[in-house]
């Protein structure tokens, strides 16, 4: 048992730190960053990319730096803690965890090269309407036509689809809308007749996108992975983007904490600092233990994640997020409380903190849903 | 970063695992997993067959009987005694007591109170608590007033647990009122059968009787019984309180009980199935378990943030632990009385020991009730869970 950093990633860790705390600081830079034509800070990202986080996860051998759920742990804490608006979870980490497993080896070295510098951005067309939370629910179809396949069918709110120059596409060459079995992955470019794409804002200020596929042909060599197989490999990845989540809500949640903490000492009424008020400072008690719970179990996602029994994989994950997003939402909603009126202001920090807490609880199933699963198990996995 | 065991804490567990269940008697840890009082005698032979083999009292200095063992062989330890359900070492002796007396006593009193403190030859109680003084300690009234060779007692403490049981108590007593709350007490250790001590007991709401009272009218006490210095008791009170710190959150205790709670549920009929199949108990469920394992996790950051360290000084994490802890051990003995369903209601008699006669209704479910009224304590004692909300704000907060 040991809870250290090796000296790599403590240095990992320190130097995210600081590259954010630059560009995130001044909380009007995010502001401006948003406006710019892909909704984030290409200049950001190519700070991210020289400092090797673009390539992190990918293997040595294929252009990447061999990073693991540790590391994207550290990277996703620190991005939390500035509420980084740059598409690390929808390239790297899912588009990336996608690749980098089903990919061949044309199509990673065609790929992540370029992911790794900076110059190309992934995003994982999945979600479809009718499905909701269920990563087995897909009715987008993919027929094949010769060479080649044609895709048609409705993604929505695809993680920075607007600006993606890839897509990766799920999509059914057998079986019904809730199969398990008979899901494709396809890389797609977004620029290909018949796509079409409607980006917008999210609540929290990054970007997503409804893409609407009407008889796109895409070539064979389009097809990522195994034909029909690709639901235990979106639900890894998944299980990796939770984890993912669970330490980037860890930092929103510290840097929520501390900014209320720090204002209970400075706002003055009846003569005093608010945070004299033992009302207050129980609230703010139970602000610390709920990020200190939510700290153990983004741990537990990251080891967990790695382990190689997918039910008892996907039971911990769900464990920790339902967990997690309990957590940050009562944190948020407490920090919204105590700060009181000017937490509701948009030009204050706090409640774009808890906008981005909202909707990284609910991303990838909400706290019901999770638990529904660790339900189904009948709880949770015996550790080793 | 790697939060499994290493093979050899592994192998240490194994052994511990082993140990435990083969060689303390299942009749006593069925009445610890059942939540049922124990026997003073329960305790003793659990206690001696730990100390036999080196294993009640490892937080102690080793020339003492302690283990030198890292904190994360201690918290296996601890972890593997409560999903055993084994008796814990009585705390009052291994806990307390004795690592006061071992770190501030005098030779004269290592010698005459360790060993028979380790092995349960002296059973000692605990007098800090008062009529008037529960989360404000530091306010005891209890007097010491020196008389020649001589300290005279008088006062009152009270929620001395077992007391009916009791050799020896040690008492925090004030010996200067002049001065600071804090500054004027000290720390005396009070053999029971002196004249002018009187026990009265206080039966609790699930019927048991687990604590006391004790008064003190001009009990003659020898002044080498004092520990340590004078008026510096406050100062070993508080070393006492923090060396707690494993095992205050009761994790694997815990684990044992949602353990049985999913096996009872599994048998308990419901309908037209078990309580096992109702997916509102079963959700409730879930969370006591996604909560302790998050409070387990958190307990070994505690664990090896200690490593290397002298843990001498309060820690406020410990504080985290008790609060998250107390409340999944009383939501744990909930889903336990809702398991029982309709024979959580029987109360049948109780013999002399405090011991339940053979149930009405599952032989197992007229315990439930009681350990969940008995359970109200735990967000109470050592420190009420308020108490520890203003420390983690004064302390991590800096409010």
């Amino acid at each position: 048992m040991d809870f250290d950093l090796t000296d790599e990633q403590r240095m990992l860790s320190d130097s995210i730190r600081r590259l954010v705390a630059d560009a995130y600081d001044d909380f009007e830079q995010r502001k401006t960053y948003r406006a710019e034509p892909r909704g984030y800070d290409e200049a950001n990202w190519q700070k991210f990319a020289e400092m090797g986080l673009l390539g992190l996860p990918f293997a040595e051998e294929d252009g990447g730096f061999g990073g693991g759920p540790v590391e994207t742990m550290l990277v996703c804490e620190q991005f939390g803690r500035g509420l980084v608006v740059e598409p690390y979870l929808a390239t790297v980490v899912l588009g990336g965890g996608l690749l980098k497993r089903a990919g061949s080896a044309e199509q990673r070295a065609a790929l992540i090269p370029a992911i790794a510098e900076g110059s190309l951005t992934l995003a994982f067309a999945h979600q479809e309407r009718q499905a909701r939370h269920d990563l087995f629910d897909v009715a987008t179809s993919a027929t094949r036509d010769g060479d080649g396949y044609v895709l048609n069918g409705a993604k929505g709110v695809v993680l920075h689809g607007d600006s993606a120059d890839r897509l990766i596409v799920s999509a059914r060459t057998a079986g019904g809308r809730r199969d398990r079995d008979g899901i494709s992955l396809f890389l797609l470019d977004p620029t290909t007749p018949g796509v079409t794409r409607r980006g917008y804002a999210t609540q929290d200020g990054l970007r997503a996108a409804e893409v609407v596929m009407e008889n796109v042909s895409v070539p064979a060599e389009a097809l990522l992975g195994p034909e029909g197989a690709a639901l235990p490999l979106i639900e890894q990845v998944v299980d990796e983007a939770q984890a993912a989540i669970c330490a980037e809500a860890l930092g929103a949640m510290d840097v929520l904490r501390d900014l209320t903490v720090d204002y209970l000492k400075q706002r003055s009424q009846f003569g005093q600092p608010i945070g004299n008020f033992q009302a207050l400072q129980h609230r703010a008690a139970d602000m610390l233990v709920a990020t200190e719970q939510a700290r153990s179990m983004a741990m537990y996602a990251a080891m967990m994640v790695q382990e190689a029994d997918p039910t008892a994989r996907r039971v911990a994950l769900s464990a920790a997020k339902a967990l997690v997003a309990k957590n940050a939402d009562q944190l948020g909603k407490d920090a919204i409380q105590l700060h009181g009126g000017i937490a509701v202001t948009d030009e204050y920090k706090a409640g774009h903190y808890f906008k981005r807490l909202t909707m990284l609880a609910g991303l990838f199933g909400d706290v019901d849903h999770h638990l529904r699963i660790v339900v189904a198990a009948g709880g949770l996995p015996e550790a080793a | 970063m790697d939060l499994r065991y290493t093979p050899d804490e592994i192998a240490f567990r194994d052994e511990l695992r082993k140990f435990f269940r083969s060689e303390i008697p299942i009749s006593i840890r069925r009445k610890v997993s059942e939540g049922r009082a124990l026997a003073r005698e329960d305790y003793v032979t659990s206690q001696r067959i730990l100390h036999a083999k080196g294993l009640a009292t490892p937080n102690w200095p080793v020339q003492w009987g302690g283990q030198d063992w890292t904190p994360v062989q201690r918290y296996i330890y601890v972890e593997e005694l409560q999903a055993a359900a084994v008796p814990q070492p009585l705390g009052f002796n291994v806990n307390m007591v004795g690592p006061v007396i071992a770190t501030f006593g005098s030779e004269a009193q290592k010698q005459r109170f360790l060993p028979s403190t380790a092995n349960l030859d002296i059973w000692w109680a605990q007098g800090f608590s008062e009529p008037g003084a529960g989360s404000d300690l530091a306010s005891l009234k209890t007097t010491a007033r020196r008389e020649g060779d001589e300290f005279i007692i008088n006062g009152q403490k009270t929620w001395t647990t077992l007391g009916q049981y009791a050799d020896w108590i040690f008492c925090l007593v004030r010996t200067d009122s002049s001065v600071k709350k804090q500054a004027g007490i000290s720390f005396i250790l009070i053999d029971m059968k002196t004249p002018g001590i009187t026990l009265r007991p206080i039966i609790t709401i699930d019927g048991g009787h687990e604590v006391n009272e004790v008064f003190f009218d001009e009990v003659r006490v020898p002044a080498e019984n004092l520990v340590g210095e004078l008026n510096k008791g406050w100062d070993y009170a508080k070393f006492l309180l923090s060396n707690e710190r494993i095992g205050i959150a009761r994790i694997g205790m815990t684990k044992e009980r949602l353990a049985r709670v999913k096996r009872l549920a599994r048998e308990t009929l419901a309908g037209e199935g078990t309580v096992w199949d109702d997916p509102d108990f079963r959700r409730r469920l879930a969370w006591s378990e996604i909560e302790l394992k998050a409070l387990e996790i958190t307990q070994m950051r505690v664990v090896a943030a200690q490593r290397g360290k002298a843990s001498d000084k309060p820690d406020p994490s410990s504080s985290i632990l008790k609060i998250k802890g107390s409340e999944i051990q009383q939501a744990s003995t909930q889903l336990l009385v809702d398991v029982a369903g309709p024979y959580a209601m029987p109360r049948p008699d109780r013999d002399e020991e405090g011991l339940n006669l053979p149930s009405v209704g599952p032989d197992w479910a007229d315990a439930a009730a009681p350990l969940f009224f008995n359970y109200r304590k735990v967000s109470i004692y050592g420190g009420s869970n308020e108490i520890q909300r203003n420390i983690i704000a004064k302390a991590f907060l800096g409010l």
